[in-house]
Formats: structure tokens, C-alpha cells, sequence
């Protein structure tokens, strides 16, 4: 069967790809368009491993179809840097140590800039439930709900 | 060796050197390598628990087009059962059967053959053509079932006590004599204890991409705990030597002991030796769960004796690990461990490996010593009530101290188990008041910690700054510690130092990042060759100056004439050093190789609060305090990060983590969903409380951290559990069913249904 042509937008970029019908949004990522960053713990819709935004929407991209992606526009962990200039969660992560091994990094960063996005003040409980469906073995989330916080916090001020 | 004292940079939690890449997205981890002409491997796995594998008919597999190269265990070097070839802890008789079944198919997800194909879809396809004949055995997955004198034998070369067993070995650490220590005490109190199989749970699955060439020369690029121990167990298990292997370690997504052995490594070198092109091959979750890790599930039995003021005189644990389907458990954790912490004259432990149809273990954060520690710390609890002293009080009165003989050998030097429960009583955790169905447990536990080999490259470029090299992957920010030494070791920001893991050619041997040694050993050869260059730079120095270099001094980042003659020179920087370096002797570096000695073991003490739902049996963790002998914290964001991700482990394993199995002897929850590990939403903050009682034997006076803060967290949550409920569990999981099961009773849940 012939691949599937997809026209769309990653990062603000018009972006073409090829696919089966059945590939996944993150095998074409991951794939064709060569951004690694999301990654793959389960491809089930359970680790938060693979978060994208589509249309401003946080989403497993293991669980979405890559055909899907046709006319709209998604969001990965390579374009929340502006060039050289970490968003303040990616700094925030960094300067709390709120990575270890930083596999679950690039999906809870997307994750908690989506929570950010919708709420600017969010409680612990808020943060935590928020980002309930992105697994990190390694940190215990303590220090990843920190720095969520801790970075709202500041970008309120920023925004005053 | 002194321990530094006034400092810049230890103790400071600088930002990773590989940090801005793991924020962006651009860290390079197992499965995100591609080469050009690459085809990708599969596996495909055994569905039965036990089968003798008849035959192997490849050919339609083979014959479909886009399959490249089939193998199976006949491509896979064999080591007869009959002589044991060790590396490591490992045996090469158990790892070349778990790899690729050899004789009989172990367990359900045991590799029988493996493919590779021009797309995963294909090589998935040709998986299904192989034709396997089986004739399926009986099986056994539980321990009673494993030990009963009718058990199924999965090894019939295995004997225990002169007859066919699944008991694949039994260790004993003894001290004193119990039977005697029993005499002398006056409560006595023994229970046993049940703990289910927990998955290590790294997020990263098992990947690799290997590319040989005609000549063997053979590159790995793989996610592990050590590229020097992929190359070796690649080497033995396909013939090829370990001097063609180049094992380039990718950045490691978790591994907590799960990625010390190898799986895929040696099925895609065979496979891209036979196919002439790079192979990549990714384990999907389920393969993950089916097939590699977990640590043992457990039954044991714990006696301590105590003399009424709470001197404990006599302790006696028997231990059975689950060591899955080869031989292997994590009996030396569970046996030399448990009884640690505790200066108890009289002790035996026993553990025993038991063999059945489930996957080989793999080693998982101070393998054994939760299991262990999970039966005496409940026990002590008891003990404590019966006797009614303060949990803490009684570890107080029986803790192991400077001079203590412990009864797996050493006799401890200055330790800071005591500084735990000190600063775990007078923390205000200990005395906050609990609302109702509230409880709070206490437990303590020990890591034996390790050194050994480790090797280290310490260069200074051209424009005088520097590049460290050394040979273990980083998992939990190993980099940021070492960064951090070797700029206060020069006196320079430590920004101006690159900290690299080198691969197998580009680095000296380097053992595994187990065992909590990382930090250790590899401060210690990082020390060793910074201290070489700033020799250097001070013989360089006096030259220039033309001075004894006794007499100069290497102080912030340059040489400094010391009296007598202090002030009479302009004080020479690294980078002036550096850029004079062609003239005055060539570049500036120095490597250091060593089997490093004098990692202490480690202690913790944990406080838990928990809250029963009476109605749902939901035990919810709603405050957590973890204090611990960490030695010297050289990042102390790092140290807590360990400690925090060890508790929230214990959490797991203690409230919700189990592999269950279905009657037809498979694991029924191979996913994360069922598979339950906490999430965001199930844990309080974990607060800790980092005690440094500085490593004498160190340079930085380093402790391992990584592995003590799993020990002590299922008792602890055991204990505050019966502190809520007044009711004692005694099995892991506690989860909800079993909960309730406990709270109504059986009966009364079953009238209710
Ligand atoms: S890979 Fe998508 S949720 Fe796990
Ligand atoms: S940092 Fe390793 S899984 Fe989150």
C-alpha cells in the first residue's frame, strides 16, 4: 500500500511527511521527521513519555494517528527553546535537578507548559493531578512538582 | 587522604553538564540512533512457561522478502552447564540460555529466535513464520509450589541436597550462636513475611544499534549500566573478541539495576553480522515486562530475641528468593543486610534460590536488602510494641556503630546510622500530631555500597579549560558531582569543565553504575588525575619562574609563588599554563586507572504517615521523611533526587506493585497500566534529610546514596499501617483488596458481596 502524504505544522514550521496508514504520530516524529525528543516508554496512552500539544492540546502522540496531524498544528519538546534561550520550565528543571536520567523529561516539560498555559497559579494538587499521566521512576516528582510551581511563580511575576 | 573542607563547589547544586540536552530534547538516548542502511531485529518469544523446543524451522521466515538474517540459539556461543565462566556476579552459563533459549524455553517471553528485517513490520511478520515445535512442560511459578517435593524441575543438572531441585543455591551469614542468643531472651517475636516480584520500572526500554563490519569490527550503541560490561557479555556470546567491540554507551533512561545485563546487545550483533548491516532493535513494554528484571519475589521468616531493657541478643531470618528461571536471586542483599544495622551478638541468615518459570532477575537498587529489611524492620516493630519502647529508641539502643562486627564480616569504621535516628526523632515529623485512620511507621536499612574498577581522563585544552572523561553512565547526575569536584580540585568555574562518558575504546575499563559506586570510584580517579595536573601545572611554573616548584602553590585556578617567594611573581593561570603548554612539554592531562577500595556501607532512617480509605482499602502515603548517612553530598540536588526516587520505589513495591500471573502461568499485567507504579497524583513531597558523616576513606569523604533509600520504605509503610489500623500485614502488596480484606475480614467482605 502506498504511504499516506501529511501536510502540517511542527513547531511553527509547515512540515510534509510520508506514512503508513497505521503509524502513530510519534513513529513519524520519531521517524521520517527525526525529532527524538518525544520518546516511547509504552505506546499505550500510559507514561506521558511521548507528550505533544495538537492545537494547543496535550496528547500522547503514541496515541494518536500520524495521519491525524493533517492541518494542524503540534507542539514538540524541540520547539520550546526560543534558539538559544531556555523556556523558563526547561531552565527551572535545571537548576532544581528535576531530571535524573531525563527520559520523562521532554513529555513532563511539555505537560506542565500546557498546565502553565491553562492555569498560571496551580496548586500542588493541581500540578500533581495535571501530571499524573507522565511517569518519572527516577525523581519521586517531588522536586519536578518544585519546579512547576516555583517556575509559575515566577513567570507570573514576569508577566506583572 | 584529607576530606576537603572549605569549598567553592562541593555542596553546590550546579547545573548538569548534560543538562541543557536533556531539557531540549537533543540527549541521545538508546532507541533515538539511526544509521544509514540500518534494518531493524526482533524478537520472537516463547508462549509457554516451560517447553522443550523440539525444533526450529526458519525457512519460511527466511523466505520472505525483506528478511536479512534469521538466528537462534545455535548462532549463540554456547557455555555448557556443566563449568561455570563468571563475569561479574553474572554467569555465562545463565546468561547465554536467558539471551536465547538453548535446551528448553523458560518462561513465557523467552527468546527463541530473532530476526531482522528491512521494516519492524516485516521482521514482526517473519517472527510469526518461524515454525517452533514444542512439547510443553509442566510448570511452577510460586516459591511453595517451586520447593514441594513433587515441584516440576526446570534443570535437571540442578541439585540441592544430592536430589533434582529448583533450589539453586543456598548463603549463610552467621555470627555467634543463635540457639544460644535464644536462651538468653526474654521476648521473643517471629514472623513471616511474603513479598511479590516489582519490575525496576525504567522508562526506557531496552534498545540498541549494532553495525558490523566485514571485519568484525564491531560498534554498539546501547542504553546500559555499563559499556563495558555490554562488550564483554556481547564478546562471550558471540565469539567475537572484545577488542573488535567498540560499546558506545547511549544516554541511559533509568535503569536502577535492570540494564547491568544484556538482552538485545548480542541478538543484533549476531543478526548484523549475518546481514551486513546495522541492526536496531527496541523491546516494546511488554517484552520489557515479559522478559527482563524484576528483583525476586520473597517468602521469609524473622526471630528476634531481646533481653526486656531492649537489648536485642539474638536474630535469625530465613530468606527464599525468587531467582526466575536460571539461577541468580539477590540472596547475599537479603541475608548480609538485613540484620545490619543492629550490633546483635548472635545472628544467622539463610537465603536460598529458588528457581521457577518466571523471567531471570535482574539486580534492582540494593538488590535483596529490601526484601530483607522489609521482615526485620516489621519485626522490630513488633518487638518495640511488646517490649513498649519507642521504635527508634530500640534501634537506638541496638544500633551498629564505630567497632561494631557485622555479621557479614567487616567490623564498621566511623558510620552514621546512629546520626539517622537521632536526626529521625528530633525531626518534627516524629512528634506531629495524626488525625483518625492517620499512623506513623518508622524502619531503618543498610547498603553494603561498592567500589572497584574505574578509570578517568582529566585534560586541559588548548584555551585552558577541561574535558573529564570517565567510563560510567551517568543515570542520576553522576556528571554534575564530578564537575563539581574537579573545579573546586583547580579552582575554577565549574563551567570551564566538560564532563564525557567515554566509550569502550576511548576510556579504561570502568565497572558497572551499580551498586551506588559511581560517585565513589569515580571521584576518587578523577581526584587522582586532577591532583597529576596540577603537578604538573606547578612544575611548569617553577620552571617558568625558575623556583622549586615545592614552592609554588596552586590556589583559584593558577599557580602562585608560595614563600619564600610569595609576591615576587605575577601569579600564572591554567589558561596562560595551558597556552604556553607546546613549549614548555606538550599537552597537559593525566589519566588514572584503579580498583578503588573504602566504600562504607550506607545507612537510612525513614519516617512514613499514612492514611487508610476504611471504605476503598486505599492506603495513601501523606507524609514522608527520609534521613540518611549520605557521607559527603557533592550535589545536593542530585543526593536528594536519589533518595527521593528510592522512596517513592518502596511506595510502589509497598502499596501497589506486583506482577500477577493468569492460570495459564503468564504475567497478566505487563503494561504500566495494571502494572500500577505511582504517579504525580499518589505521593506527598519526600522530604530529606541528608546526614554527612564524611567517608574517611575518600577523598571527598564520598558515600554511595543511590540504593540505602529503597531499603528501609516497605516496613516503614508497613509499620504506619499498623499504627493507623492496629492490624498487621504481612505480605506485599498492601494494596487495596488486600487491605480491605484485612480491615472487614473475609468473611465479612464476602457476606458484603
Ligand atoms: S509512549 Fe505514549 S504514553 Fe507512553
Ligand atoms: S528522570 Fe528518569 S524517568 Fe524521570
Amino acid at each position: 500500500m502506498a504511504k499516506l502524504h501529511v501536510s502540517t505544522t511542527i513547531n511553527g514550521e509547515p512540515v510534509e511527511f510520508l506514512c503508513e496508514p497505521s503509524d502513530t504520530m510519534l513513529d513519524a516524529l520519531r521517524g521520517p521527521l527525526g525529532l527524538t525528543g518525544s520518546k516511547e516508554g509504552c505506546a499505550s496512552g500510559d507514561c506521558g513519555a511521548c507528550s505533544i500539544t495538537l492545537d494547543d492540546r496535550l496528547v500522547c502522540s503514541c496515541l494518536m494517528l500520524a495521519v491525524e496531524a493533517e492541518g494542524h498544528a503540534l507542539q514538540t519538546i524541540e520547539g520550546m527553546a526560543h534558539g538559544d534561550k531556555l523556556h523558563p520550565l526547561q531552565q527551572k528543571f535545571l537548576e532544581m535537578a528535576a531530571l535524573q536520567c531525563g527520559i520523562c523529561t521532554s513529555g513532563m516539560l511539555v505537560a506542565s507548559d500546557a498546565l502553565l498555559r491553562k492555569n498560571s497559579k496551580p496548586s500542588e494538587e493541581e500540578v500533581r493531578f495535571w501530571l499524573a499521566g507522565n511517569l518519572c521512576r527516577c525523581t519521586g516528582y517531588d522536586k519536578i512538582v518544585r519546579a512547576v510551581m516555583e517556575t509559575a511563580d515566577e513567570m507570573r511575576e514576569a508577566a506583572q | 587522604m584529607n576530606v576537603v573542607t572549605n569549598n567553592k563547589w562541593i555542596g553546590e547544586r550546579t547545573i548538569r553538564p548534560d543538562g541543557a540536552d536533556k531539557v531540549t530534547g537533543r540527549a541521545a538516548f538508546a532507541a533515538d540512533t539511526n544509521m544509514p542502511g540500518m534494518i531493524w531485529g526482533k524478537v520472537l518469544r516463547s508462549p509457554h512457561p516451560h517447553a522443550r523446543i523440539k525444533s526450529i524451522d526458519t525457512s519460511k521466515a527466511e523466505a520472505l522478502p525483506g528478511v536479512k538474517a534469521v538466528v537462534s540459539a545455535r548462532d549463540v556461543v554456547d557455555f555448557p552447564v556443566d563449568k561455570s565462566v563468571m563475569l561479574g556476579i553474572q554467569d555465562m552459563r545463565w546468561m547465554c540460555r536467558n539471551v536465547m533459549a538453548r535446551e528448553k524455553a523458560l518462561f513465557p517471553g523467552h527468546p527463541i529466535a530473532a530476526v531482522a528485517a528491512t521494516t519492524e513490520a516485516i521482521a514482526a511478520k517473519a517472527c510469526e513464520l518461524i515454525e517452533v515445535e514444542y512439547e510443553v512442560l509442566p510448570w511452577v511459578i510460586e516459591i511453595d509450589d517451586a520447593i514441594a517435593p513433587d515441584a516440576p524441575i526446570l534443570h535437571d543438572f540442578m541439585k540441592f541436597e544430592g536430589k533434582p531441585s529448583n533450589i539453586g543455591g543456598r548463603l549463610e551469614v552467621k555470627k555467634g550462636d543463635v540457639a544460644e542468643g535464644f536462651a538468653q531472651a526474654e521476648v521473643i517475636v517471629e514472623r513471616s513475611f511474603t513479598t511479590r516480584p516489582v519490575h525496576q520500572g525504567y522508562i526506557e526500554p531496552h534498545a540498541c544499534l549494532v553495525s558490523v563490519g566485514a571485519d568484525n569490527k564491531t560498534t554498539i550503541w546501547s542504553s546500559s549500566q555499563g559499556q563495558f560490561m555490554v562488550r564483554a557479555m556481547t564478546a562471550y556470546l558471540t565469539g567475537i573478541p572484545q577488542s573488535d567491540i567498540r560499546a558506545i554507551p547511549a544516554e541511559i533512561g533509568g535503569g536502577f539495576g535492570g540494564k547491568t545485563i544484556v538482552y538485545l546487545e548480542p541478538l543484533a550483533t549476531l543478526l548484523a553480522k549475518k546481514s551486513g548491516r546495522p541492526v536496531k532493535m527496541v523491546m516494546t513494554r511488554e517484552e520489557v515486562m515479559r522478559a527482563t528484571g524484576p528483583t525476586s519475589g520473597s517468602k521469609s521468616t524473622v526471630k528476634i530475641g531481646a533481653k526486656k531493657d531492649g537489648t536485642i541478643v539474638a536474630a535469625q531470618g530465613t530468606f527464599y528468593l525468587q531467582a526466575g528461571a536460571l539461577p541468580g536471586s539477590p540472596n547475599r542483599g537479603a541475608v548480609g543486610c538485613s540484620f545490619s544495622p543492629y550490633d546483635i551478638p548472635h545472628v544467622l541468615a539463610v537465603g536460598f534460590d529458588v528457581l521457577s518459570n518466571r523471567s531471570k532477575v535482574a539486580a534492582y537498587r540494593a538488590p535483596g536488602a529490601p526484601i530483607g529489611a522489609y521482615a526485620v524492620e516489621c519485626v522490630l516493630d513488633e518487638l518495640a510494641e511488646a517490649l513498649k519502647m519507642d521504635p527508634l529508641d530500640l534501634r537506638l539502643k541496638n544500633a551498629a556503630r564505630q567497632g561494631t562486627k557485622a555479621a557479614f564480616g567487616p567490623v564498621f569504621p566511623r558510620i552514621g546510622y546512629v546520626e539517622t535516628l537521632q536526626a529521625a526523632k528530633s525531626h518534627p515529623h516524629y512528634s506531629a500530631p495524626l488525625g483518625k485512620l492517620q499512623g506513623r511507621g518508622v524502619a531503618s536499612g543498610f547498603w553494603f555500597n561498592a567500589g572497584g574498577e574505574s578509570s578517568a581522563q582529566v585534560n586541559i585544552t588548548e584555551d585552558g579549560n577541561v574535558v573529564v572523561t570517565t567510563g560510567h553512565p551517568d543515570v542520576g547526575g553522576s556528571r554534575a558531582a564530578i564537575a563539581n569536584i574537579c573545579a573546586e580540585l583547580l579552582g575554577i568555574d565549574y563551567k570551564r569543565v566538560s564532563v564525557l562518558i567515554g566509550d569502550t575504546a576511548t576510556i579504561g575499563f570502568s565497572n558497572l553504575t551499580g551498586g551506588s559506586r559511581v560517585l565513589f570510584a569515580s571521584a576518587i580517579v578523577v581526584t587522582q588525575s586532577t591532583d597529576k595536573i596540577i603537578a604538573t601545572l606547578k612544575e611548569r611554573a617553577a620552571k617558568i619562574w625558575d623556583i622549586d616548584p615545592e614552592a609554588v602553590k596552586w590556589e583559584n585556578g593558577a599557580a602562585h609563588p608560595a614563600s619564600p617567594n610569595a609576591g615576587q611573581f605575577e601569579p600564572l593561570t591554567l589558561a596562560e599554563l595551558a597556552a604556553k603548554a607546546p613549549s614548555m612539554g606538550g599537552p597537559i592531562g593525566a589519566g588514572v586507572q584503579l580498583n578503588t577500595e573504602g566504600a562504607e556501607g550506607g545507612f537510612g532512617t525513614h519516617i512514613c504517615d499514612v492514611e487508610v480509605d476504611p471504605e476503598l482499602g486505599i492506603v495513601r502515603v501523606i507524609r514522608y521523611t527520609a534521613v540518611q548517612d549520605v557521607g559527603r553530598a557533592i550535589h545536593p540536588g542530585y543526593v536528594e533526587g536519589q533518595i527521593q526516587g528510592g522512596v517513592a520505589q518502596g511506595i510502589g513495591w509497598a502499596l501497589n506493585e506486583e506482577y500477577i500471573y493468569n492460570k495459564s502461568g503468564k504475567v497478566d499485567n505487563p503494561g504500566f497500566l495494571d502494572y500500577r507504579m505511582p504517579v504525580c497524583s499518589d505521593l506527598p513531597m519526600l522530604d530529606t534529610v541528608m546526614v554527612e558523616v564524611p567517608n574517611p576513606k575518600h577523598p571527598q569523604g564520598v558515600k554511595g546514596v543511590g540504593e540505602v533509600p529503597l531499603v528501609p520504605v516497605m516496613a516503614a509503610v508497613a509499620n504506619a499501617i499498623h499504627n493507623a489500623l492496629g492490624k498487621r500485614f504481612y505480605s506485599l502488596p498492601m494494596s487495596p483488596p488486600v487491605v480491605l480484606e484485612v480491615i472487614e475480614g473475609p468473611e465479612t467482605r464476602q457476606a458484603a458481596e
